[in-house]
Formats: structure tokens, C-alpha cells, sequence
């Protein structure tokens, strides 16, 4: 069935003189109408290299920065023509290689495709382009009291295209759950330049959930280029609570032992003591210090968060908490998840590098997997930071290194698959919302069978013989003779 | 034809393997789904592959087989203090929380949010007889294609559920429901979105089509008495505390109110389609009624009357519809068709040989 040798990674795209093919294919991209915006050298290029994981650098043969869905399914259908690999790219925060271009294919900018196009207040919904930044649809959203849900950190800059791709998360999953979750409706650019329509403006859905099916492809199955998304109401009363412990297994005890009495905080967050002085070093929230730190929001109807904050309390203490704080104020607020949101930038105080992690585990099974991190990290002698979205046992253990000691990278991607592995035995996941992009493509078999795989590739076999879009995330395809 | 009977997962797999068109099915409360009686496609009993495989309460998910019943489930989780927060509909004693997911509704209960945000992992025999799984038994996950998701309203013409892991809720202390007077379609509308964006958070948030509103609310006890009055309070004209709140919700859960051999269709929709959808459904003398603050309208349309009318309506608005009761359909999909180019070539990986499409894909 398979016979382009295009398939093959790796692979000789063309058989004959591929510079002349490529200054083609380059006219062929200027010529769709986007001229100066098709760049190509390569002052132009570096910026397009790599993502936010930045172990992974690849040149491009070029990056077309289009400006509307048309421009999007015209490129797309000219990549399909010519066999060119191409790669949809927002602000290129991925965390793991999501946005990673192919090389010597093409990088399809969306930043330009930003615009919220609308906000139905009484149907609580808003339309959006795919380079919308996360952060303006909440923002179009707020006059009408309404907001868009999903907070991944870098939701300052993140796009929602890249989101839905990877089917984002953020520290207020466990109440609202994931990126999918809130995307009702798409238009999506398929592989071949075909446009679709997917669910539409309603909750509900009939048939096969595809808008849920197309989040979380990791761009295999095209370009989404408009959005339809589920906005909720601004909750009247928001408390954030913040309590230190003498150990993390304490803090995830006190986790356990909320959701046990159940309560159902928007948010449960614990820090080790290194994520702490990370955080104090950058942006300064002046947590109180201790071993862990534990985060816990409530939002809702305000007498119902005064009350629900009473037992939080009486849990808290009664889990041995030492020093507590809680907070109405925004403006205290915005302190405490500033310096919880930065943790990932704020370990570069601490290291050179870092590896960031997203396992899950059972959130009944936090304590033991703290333990084996530990553990882990003390064998090999490597410092590990914890930040972690507790209430939904999603783990981001940040791998300190310096890439300059000869050997250290290894060490520290070594110590990360063991930590990956030891989330899939507990029960878990390889990732809970950074997606498996290139970084966590061989892992996938840790969680899944041949078949599981056998069938995902299928799935995207039928979308995109040529394997052409985002070409090498996700899933290993089946190496083919060339 | 008899249908064939499948109580383990190697069963249903020589069931696939067969390549006999095949339609699963296990409670059989929606039976306009199933295969038509003396047809070419056969229904695969999976009312036998019971039983919860796993629930811990401190995780707030459990993993069952198919055939499991909403009813044991219901009760697993009220001792545990916890609930299907996506509120299935019940439309008889048998359903299974299979035939729940594989229909993809969420009850009059599910307005915060509906059946697709709870299915966290699934595992289904495809058409050419693989057991795949995707998603998994944690609340977070961005591990491979959305699996569980695809599944969600899938009607069995993808492949055949074998076993299901989902995410629940505490289930509040007391309730509470508000009816808010009925003052025309317009007003109703006008009513839920003042409601659904409000500062008091709901559980259910229903619509009939003289425009009254009910609200639910759910909380402690200590509070529920103040929050109610609260509730009542919110709009003009003034909203009342409903007595036997309970039964009121057991029976929209039920849907009691459709009438005789009127067959039950579900048809999502948007705020901004009911008046419209609404006249248009009037005049053809079917019931309805417009849940979720009218993103799903309830539609009880009477026997006597075609159901091409009724999809030929929906397919001239871009909206579609599945009907649930009444006798068996060759589709019971109406309306217009969903997914596109892209719902056609999943379906084609899924099940090249069309075992689930009635032998055409």
C-alpha cells in the first residue's frame, strides 16, 4: 500500500536534484499570494528551529506565514501535491517537540489567524482562529461575566490551536477537565487541503465525538483554522489557599484526604522545596517556606466557597500543615499562581538545564510515586524539582542538569524514562497535558499494545497516506522499505 | 434472526470475525437503535460482559464492562457518596452504561458538563476483530488519539465496547430546583442565558415551550434552604422552590413526559435555533422539551408522522438528530450527516469491511 519512499524518516525526499525542486517549490508558495511572507533564509528560519523543547532543533525548507483559512488550504493542498511534510505552528510553546518542524519541510505560521471572531454571551460560547493567544478569548470573554476555562502556564502566549492540538491542560483540569472538553465545534484543513466541519456550537453531539477524535492529534490529522468554544461563567467568589508541610507525602495526604470528604477544589497544587526556591529566585511570591507547598482554589457561589474553605482548613491542619494562608485578593492571587506558573522557567536559576516531565499517576498512588522519584534521584545523583498538578496526580518533575558535563544529557533523559515507566506500572500516563510529541514517541509502547498503536496509525494512515502532516510526532509509523 | 450472545471479550471478537454485519447491543432501552428484525444485520448481545472491574472513590473514576447496568452503578457510587455527574437518561430498568456511552447523552442532570468529559479510557473490538484501547484509567491524559472520545455516541457503528473507564463527581448533600414562570418561548431563553452565566451554579437548567425555566442546584445541606431563596430571587418575575424536586428530575430523567408510542429523538441544538426549531416542531404536533439551557432539544415526535419530515427538517438547519425509541430503524441518525471526509476515513480504519455499517463503508 506503501510506496512513496517520502514515508521512509529520514529518507532522500527527492530522488533528483533536490535544490531545484526546493527554490520550486518555494516559487510555488510565493506564488499561492503570500510572497514576502514565504520565508526562507536563514536569519529567517532560526526562529522556526525548534519549540519550548529545545533539545530538538530542525531547519525548515521554509515557513509560510499565512493570514487566512483559505491561504492555510491552499498551502496545505500544495504540500499534499508535492509530498512536503508540513508542520502547523502557533507560538512554539510546546513542551514536547509538538511544533518541531521536519526537515526541509514547511512550517505553516498561524500567529496572523488571531483574531476572537465572536463571543455569543447567551449561548456562552466564542469563535476563534487557531493563533488566537489563550489568554484573549478569556480576556473578549470577560465583559459578558464569561470565560474561556482551560489555563495551561504559558496561556500568556500559547495559542488555542496549538492547545487543542495537544489537548491542553492547566492547573484547572480537575474541576474543568481538559482542552477537548471545551472545543464544541472546529473547521479543520485535512491533509490532502480538504475542509471540514466538525460538531458545531452546541454542548451536545451526535454520532462519533470527531471534534473530540481531532483534539489531541498532535496535528496528524490536519490544521484546525476556526474554533468553536465552551466559555463558563466567572465564578462570583474565588479563595486560594496556601499551606506548608514538613514532607510532600503530607501535602499529597492532604489532597487525598480533601477530595475524600468530597470537596472538589477548581485546583490542587503542591511544590517541593527546590520548585520553591525557584520560584522565590524568579518571580518572588514570597511563599512561606517549608518541604512542599500545597495550593488549593475554590471558586464557586461565594457561601458556598466561605464554607468549603472552613474544611479545607480543618483538613489542612488537621494533615499537619504548618503555616496557612488564604486569600481573596486578585491581586494576591495572581502572586501565588505566578509563582506556581513559572516554576518551569524558574529552575533555570537552579541549573542550566532541565528536563520537564508530565506523567500521571493515580492520585491515590502520589505518595508512592513521589517516593520513587526520590529515590531516583538520589541513586543516580541527579536534583529533581517536583511541581505537580496533585489533584489530578499529574506529576511535572523538572530533571536539573548541565548540558556541558560531557554525559549529563544522557543521565538526565535517563532517569526521565524511568520516571515514565514507573508512571505507566502505577497505573498512569506517559502524559498528561504537553502531548507525546517527538520527546515521548518511543514511550507510547510502554502504555499501549501493537494493536492499540496498529490502530492509531491506521487511523491516521486513512487521514494522511503520506504521513505529510506534523510527520514524526506521536506515533513511530511502520518502517517501510525504501 | 437471533441475536448472537457474547459474555467474554473473545467472543465478540469471533462475532467480528464472522464479518456478518453486526449492531451491539446489551440493555435494549433505545431501541430505535437496534438492527430492524429480519434484516441483514445482526445484534451482538453484550448484556452479558458485566461487572465493575475496578473503583477506588479516593480517584473519582471506576472501570466497568459493558453490560454493567446504570442501576448498580447508581448504586456503587451513592454509597460512595459520588454520582454520574453527566446524569444519563434512563429510558428503562435495563440500560447499561454501555449502551450510556456508545449513545453519548447526557441527561437533564449534566448541565455543568456533559457525557463526553467523564469516558477517560475505552477498550473495543474494531472491525477486523482487534482489541485496541485508548485513553486510560486517570483523569488526565494526552496520550495517543482521543479514543474515548470517538466512542462517545458512537451507536456501535465503530466498533463494540468492551470495557469503560470514567471520571465522577462527589454527589452534593441536598438539592434544590427552582421553577421560574412560564412567559413565552422568548423570555424562557432570555431566563437561561441570565441563569447560565449567573453567579449561582447549576446543575440543571431546563426549558419548556411555554418558557418556563427549572433550575437545579446542588450543596450542602446547611445552605441549600438560603441558596434556593437565593435562586428564586434571581430573575423577575420571581422563580418558586419546587416541591418533590426528586421525582420531578427522576422522571425528566425518564422522560415520562413522552406520550404513548411517540418515538423520543434527541436533537443538539443552540439557544439561538429554539424558537425557530421549536414552531416548526409545534406545527407537526410533536412534544418537546430543551435541556442543558437549550443546547439539547427533547423532541417526542408522534408515531402517526413520518421521520423523513422530521430529518428533512433538521438537515435544512445543518442539524441532526437520533432517534431513541420505537420500533428498530435501518438509521436511526437523521438530519444532516456529521463528520465529514473525516468521519469517513476514521470509520473506514476502524472497520475497512463495514461489519458495524451494514456491510457498506
Amino acid at each position: 500500500m506503501i510506496t512513496s519512499p517520502a514515508i521512509a524518516y529520514g529518507a532522500e525526499r527527492y530522488d533528483i536534484d533536490a535544490t531545484v525542486k526546493d527554490d520550486r517549490f518555494i516559487a510555488a508558495l510565493k506564488g499561492l499570494g503570500l510572497g514576502d511572507r514565504v520565508l526562507a533564509s536563514e536569519a529567517q528560519l532560526a526562529p522556526f528551529g525548534s519549540d519550548a523543547l529545545t533539545a530538538f532543533h530542525q531547519r525548515p525548507l521554509a515557513v509560510a506565514v499565512v493570514e487566512s483559512a483559505a491561504e492555510v488550504e491552499a498551502v496545505v493542498r500544495l504540500c499534499h501535491e508535492a509530498e512536503m511534510p508540513f508542520v502547523a505552528r502557533g507560538s512554539g510553546t510546546s513542551l514536547s517537540g509538538g511544533s518541531l518542524p521536519v526537515e526541509g519541510g514547511i512550517v505553516i505560521a498561524l500567529n496572523r489567524l488571531n483574531r476572537v471572531l465572536a463571543v455569543d454571551p447567551d449561548a456562552r460560547i466564542a469563535v476563534v482562529e487557531p493563533g488566537a493567544i489563550n489568554l484573549a478569548v478569556s480576556a473578549a470573554a470577560a465583559p459578558h461575566g464569561l470565560a474561556y476555562a482551560p489555563d495551561p502556564s504559558s496561556q500568556s502566549v500559547c495559542t488555542i490551536g496549538g492547545n487543542l492540538a495537544f489537548n491542553s491542560g492547566g492547573a484547572h483540569c480537575l474541576k474543568h477537565g481538559m482542552t477537548a472538553n471545551h472545543v464544541l465545534g472546529l473547521r479543520v484543513v485535512l491533509p490532502d487541503g480538504e475542509a471540514v466541519e466538525l460538531g458545531g456550537d452546541s454542548t451536545e453531539h451526535l454520532g462519533p465525538d470527531w471534534t473530540g477524535m481531532f483534539c489531541g492529534c498532535e496535528g496528524l490529522f490536519g490544521i484546525a483554522v476556526e474554533a468553536t468554544l465552551r466559555l463558563v461563567a466567572i465564578p462570583e467568589s474565588v479563595r486560594t489557599a496556601l499551606a506548608v508541610f514538613d514532607s510532600l507525602e503530607r501535602a499529597g495526604d492532604a489532597v487525598a484526604a480533601i477530595v475524600g470528604a468530597g470537596l472538589l477544589p477548581v485546583a490542587m497544587e503542591i511544590m517541593d522545596a527546590l520548585a520553591i526556591e525557584a520560584a522565590e529566585a524568579s518571580v518572588k511570591p514570597e511563599y512561606p517556606q517549608g518541604e512542599a507547598l500545597l495550593i488549593v482554589e475554590l471558586e464557586g457561589e461565594e457561601e458556598v466557597v466561605e464554607q468549603e474553605l472552613l474544611a479545607v482548613e480543618g483538613i489542612l491542619r488537621g494533615s499537619g500543615c504548618g503555616e496557612m494562608q488564604t486569600t481573596a485578593d486578585p491581586e494576591q492571587r495572581a502572586l501565588i499562581w505566578k509563582g506556581r506558573k513559572s516554576a518551569f522557567s524558574a529552575v533555570g536559576w537552579l541549573a542550566p538545564d532541565y528536563i520537564v516531565q508530565d506523567g500521571v499517576v493515580p492520585r491515590t498512588r502520589l505518595g508512592e510515586a513521589l517516593r520513587e522519584i526520590d529515590r531516583l534521584s538520589a541513586e543516580r545523583g541527579i536534583r529533581v524539582a517536583n511541581v505537580f498538578h496533585a489533584g489530578d496526580g499529574n506529576l511535572h518533575p523538572l530533571i536539573l542538569f548541565d548540558g556541558r558535563e560531557e554525559g549529563a544529557v544522557e543521565r538526565a533523559e535517563e532517569l526521565a524514562a524511568d520516571i515514565l515507566a514507573l508512571c505507566v506500572t502505577l497505573g498512569g500516563s506517559i502524559t498528561g497535558e504537553h502531548g507525546v510529541g517527538v520527546e515521548k514517541r518511543d514511550y507510547m509502547k510502554l502504555m499501549f499494545s501493537a494493536d492499540d498503536l496498529g490502530l492509531m496509525e491506521d487511523a491516521r494512515a486513512a487521514v494522511d497516506p503520506a504521513r505529510l502532516a506534523n510527520r514524526g510526532k506521536m506515533l513511530t509509523p511502520p518502517q517501510v522499505p525504501v | 434472526m437471533n441475536a448472537i450472545v457474547a459474555t467474554d471479550v473473545a467472543a465478540v471478537q469471533a462475532a467480528v470475525a464472522e464479518g456478518v454485519p453486526l449492531i451491539p447491543v446489551a440493555g435494549g432501552t433505545k431501541t430505535a437503535t437496534h438492527p430492524v428484525p429480519e434484516g441483514e444485520v445482526r445484534a451482538l448481545d453484550v448484556s452479558g460482559l458485566t461487572g465493575v472491574v475496578d473503583y477506588d472513590p479516593a480517584e473519582l473514576t471506576f472501570t466497568a464492562r459493558p453490560g454493567t447496568t446504570l442501576a448498580e452503578i447508581d448504586a456503587m457510587l451513592a454509597a460512595n457518596g459520588q454520582q454520574l455527574p453527566f446524569d444519563p437518561p434512563r429510558l428503562g430498568e435495563a440500560g447499561t452504561i454501555g449502551g450510556a456511552v456508545a449513545a453519548g447523552l447526557t441527561g437533564p442532570g449534566g448541565f455543568a458538563a456533559g457525557i463526553r468529559d467523564f469516558v477517560v479510557g475505552v477498550r473495543f473490538v474494531d472491525g477486523s476483530g482487534r482489541v485496541a484501547a485508548g485513553g486510560g484509567r486517570v483523569v488526565k491524559n494526552a496520550a495517543g488519539f482521543d479514543l474515548p472520545k470517538l466512542l462517545v455516541g458512537s451507536l456501535g457503528r465503530l466498533g463494540v465496547i468492551v470495557g469503560l473507564s470514567l471520571k465522577v463527581f462527589p454527589r452534593p448533600e441536598a438539592t434544590a430546583t427552582v421553577r421560574f414562570p412560564a412567559a413565552g418561548l422568548p423570555a424562557g431563553l432570555a431566563a437561561l442565558a441570565a441563569l447560565a452565566r449567573g453567579p449561582i451554579p447549576l446543575s440543571a437548567l431546563d426549558l419548556d415551550p411555554d418558557g418556563a425555566v427549572t433550575a437545579r442546584i446542588g450543596g450542602s445541606a446547611e445552605s441549600i434552604e438560603a441558596r434556593t431563596a437565593r435562586l428564586a430571587r434571581a430573575l423577575e418575575p420571581l422563580g418558586a422552590p419546587l416541591e418533590d424536586e426528586a421525582a420531578h428530575w427522576e422522571q425528566a430523567c425518564r422522560f415520562a413526559w413522552v406520550e404513548g408510542r411517540a418515538r423520543l429523538v434527541v436533537v443538539p441544538t443552540a439557544p439561538r435555533h429554539v424558537v425557530d426549531l421549536d414552531a416548526e416542531l409545534e406545527r407537526r404536533g410533536a412534544g418537546r422539551r430543551y435541556g442543558l439551557a437549550a443546547n439539547v432539544a427533547w423532541v417526542a415526535w408522534p408515531q402517526a408522522t413520518s421521520l423523513d419530515e422530521l430529518s428533512e427538517l433538521l438537515a435544512a438547519r445543518g442539524m441532526s438528530g437520533v432517534v431513541l425509541t420505537g420500533p428498530p430503524l435501518p438509521e436511526p441518525l437523521i438530519g444532516a450527516a456529521t463528520g465529514g471526509a473525516f468521519g469517513r476515513r476514521i470509520a473506514a480504519a476502524l472497520d475497512p469491511a463495514g461489519v458495524f455499517a451494514g456491510g457498506r463503508r
